[in-house]
């Protein structure tokens, strides 16, 4: 039975020095057989696995994550959460997502430190604010909350932003989303591990998978470094390498992995306590409850999978921080990264069958798949369970590609790709 | 970030040059005869190897030309650059 996290616990094992708290999740050799199988254990799959246990009573399965859980592109990315989406599909999608989240400490018994610090999105010319206000129409209209903000409302909602007309893109405006903000991204990793590992799930670490077994046109089972595991239902939630996993079952896709840099600077005294967002200069940042400033950069435009990233990219989004946040002109870095981002080319996330029975893939998510992290596990554990999709990610399926009734979220949502 | 041995230019930093993709992916002879899911293949699905890629670049700050790279996307080495409409090299 797993032990309940409360006031209690915590004053209890402080009395013992913190030295017997329970394991959050075993550590389990694989079993010959599972009912499904998830690889990748980031976010996006201990969510899967933790809702095919909650809510479609799937306890014989498991989790194979190759290095260790939330060691990729979960605890790589800056952790913005919001649901300002163009279209009324993505809308759907990211508010799903959005209105999990507003409980899922509670759910989970875990404190993932959702905080609702609204985001702001800038517009810098004439287009963006065109686009800004129409987005913010459509937002309204599939009930997202969203406000257009004037020059002057985005400087008294962040005063350190430089508003100036002088400058090389002024502010000519922005949204908010108010129910937007960010959560702690090792904590969601850990508190999904924690609740499907309760449940019965068995999380396995340090567990690559080498080939997918088929018969035919179903699945039988996949290889793994430790050994092969029967099973006939398979979830693919691999991010930047799905398609090295869809390269072993026979299969493409419309995925190009591109890295994707953050960083962080040394940690200062609270002074910006919102998300801002800028789509046509390509700076984002907020600051972290250490206090470290966390900036996004951008992707560079060819295919790898080196975690690395080019330093004009990072050089490129310091420049564009330091003309709207003068303030932080001596700040200095403390860490940058690259994670591998799969982006699909409507830029739009993939939760679907494919023509192999048995086999599913949930990727895609491109450059912001974190802020969807339990919307997608609820929708890609019913779309396992049932072999069907649910109506919510209907939409984003494989055959969109084939039909043309693509989601192209591509500069239509609130930041570029 | 990586220097790329353009054929035309030599030598130059990978910033001057524009990723294109895929290459060696032939146009259709017969638009008019393709399915949609051979359309889909076309326009869409594509290898994003993790290892040994073949792929076309455009010196686009630079001569502007188009050539062709051989490149492994695990660690970013370049293998072999060879110039448009010139057979691959053999690996």
């Amino acid at each position: 039975m797993r032990n309940k996290y409360s006031i209690f616990s915590l004053i209890k094992n402080a009395l013992s020095y913190h030295e017997n708290w329970q394991r959050a999740w075993k550590d389990p050799t694989p079993k010959k057989e599972y009912d499904a199988v998830v690889i990748g254990g980031g976010g996006h799959g201990l969510a899967t696995a933790y809702y095919l246990a909650k809510k479609h009573n799937m306890n014989n399965i498991a989790v194979v994550e190759k290095g260790w859980i939330g060691g990729g592109n979960t605890g790589r990315n800056t952790t913005i959460i919001r649901s300002n989406y163009l279209w009324d599909a993505s809308a759907g999608l990211y508010d799903h997502a959005l209105k999990i989240w507003e409980g899922l400490s509670q759910e989970l018994n875990y404190n993932v430190m959702f905080s609702q610090r609204g985001v702001m999105n800038l517009a810098h010319n004439l287009q963006d604010v065109r686009d800004l206000k129409r987005r913010t129409h459509a937002n309204r209209l599939n009930g997202i909350d969203a406000v257009y903000l004037s020059t002057e409302e985005v400087k008294k909602f962040c005063p350190i932003i430089n508003t100036s007309q002088d400058i090389r893109y002024p502010v000519l405006g922005g949204t908010l989303q108010r129910r937007a903000g960010t959560a702690r991204h090792d904590a969601v990793a850990w508190g999904y591990a924690r609740g499907a590992d309760a449940m019965g799930v068995d999380i396995i670490q340090n567990c690559e998978v080498k080939g997918i077994k088929r018969n035919g046109d179903s699945v039988e089972g996949i290889e793994t470094t430790k050994g092969f595991i029967k099973t006939k239902k398979v979830g693919v939630v691999a991010a930047g390498h799905s398609s090295v996993i869809a390269n072993m079952a026979g299969l493409r896709l419309p995925l190009e992995s591109k890295p994707l840099q953050a960083l962080v600077s040394e940690p200062v005294k609270p002074i910006i306590d919102t998300v801002v967002m800028s789509n046509a200069v390509h700076a984002y940042v907020s600051q972290s409850d250490k206090g470290e400033l966390v900036i996004g950069a951008g992707t560079d435009d060819y295919v790898s999978y080196t975690q690395k990233g080019s330093h004009q990219i990072v050089e490129g989004t310091l420049n564009a921080i330091l003309e709207l946040y003068p303030i932080f002109s001596r700040m200095r870095m403390l860490r940058q990264w690259g994670g591998i981002v799969d982006i699909c080319p409507d830029a739009s996330p993939i939760l679907s069958k494919t023509t192999i029975k048995g086999l599913y893939f949930n990727c895609g998510w491109g450059t912001g798949g974190f802020k969807a992290t339990p919307g997608s596990g609820d929708l890609f554990a019913h779309t396992i369970a049932n072999d069907e999709p649910h109506k919510i990610n209907a939409a984003f399926n494989l055959n969109r590609f084939v039909s043309g009734d693509l989601v192209d979220e591509h500069g239509a949502a609130a930041v570029a790709h | 970030m990586f220097l790329i041995n353009c054929p035309y230019c030599g030598e130059r930093d990978q910033q001057e040059f524009k990723a294109g993709g895929e290459a060696h992916i032939e146009r259709p002879k017969q638009p008019t005869e393709l399915s949609d899911d051979e359309w889909a293949e076309y326009l869409f699905m594509r290898k994003n190897i993790k290892g040994v890629q073949f792929e076309r670049w455009n010196h686009a700050h630079g001569c502007r030309k188009w050539f062709n790279m051989v490149r492994d996307t695990s660690n970013d080495e370049i293998k072999a650059i060879y110039k448009m409409g010139e057979k691959p090299p053999s690996q």
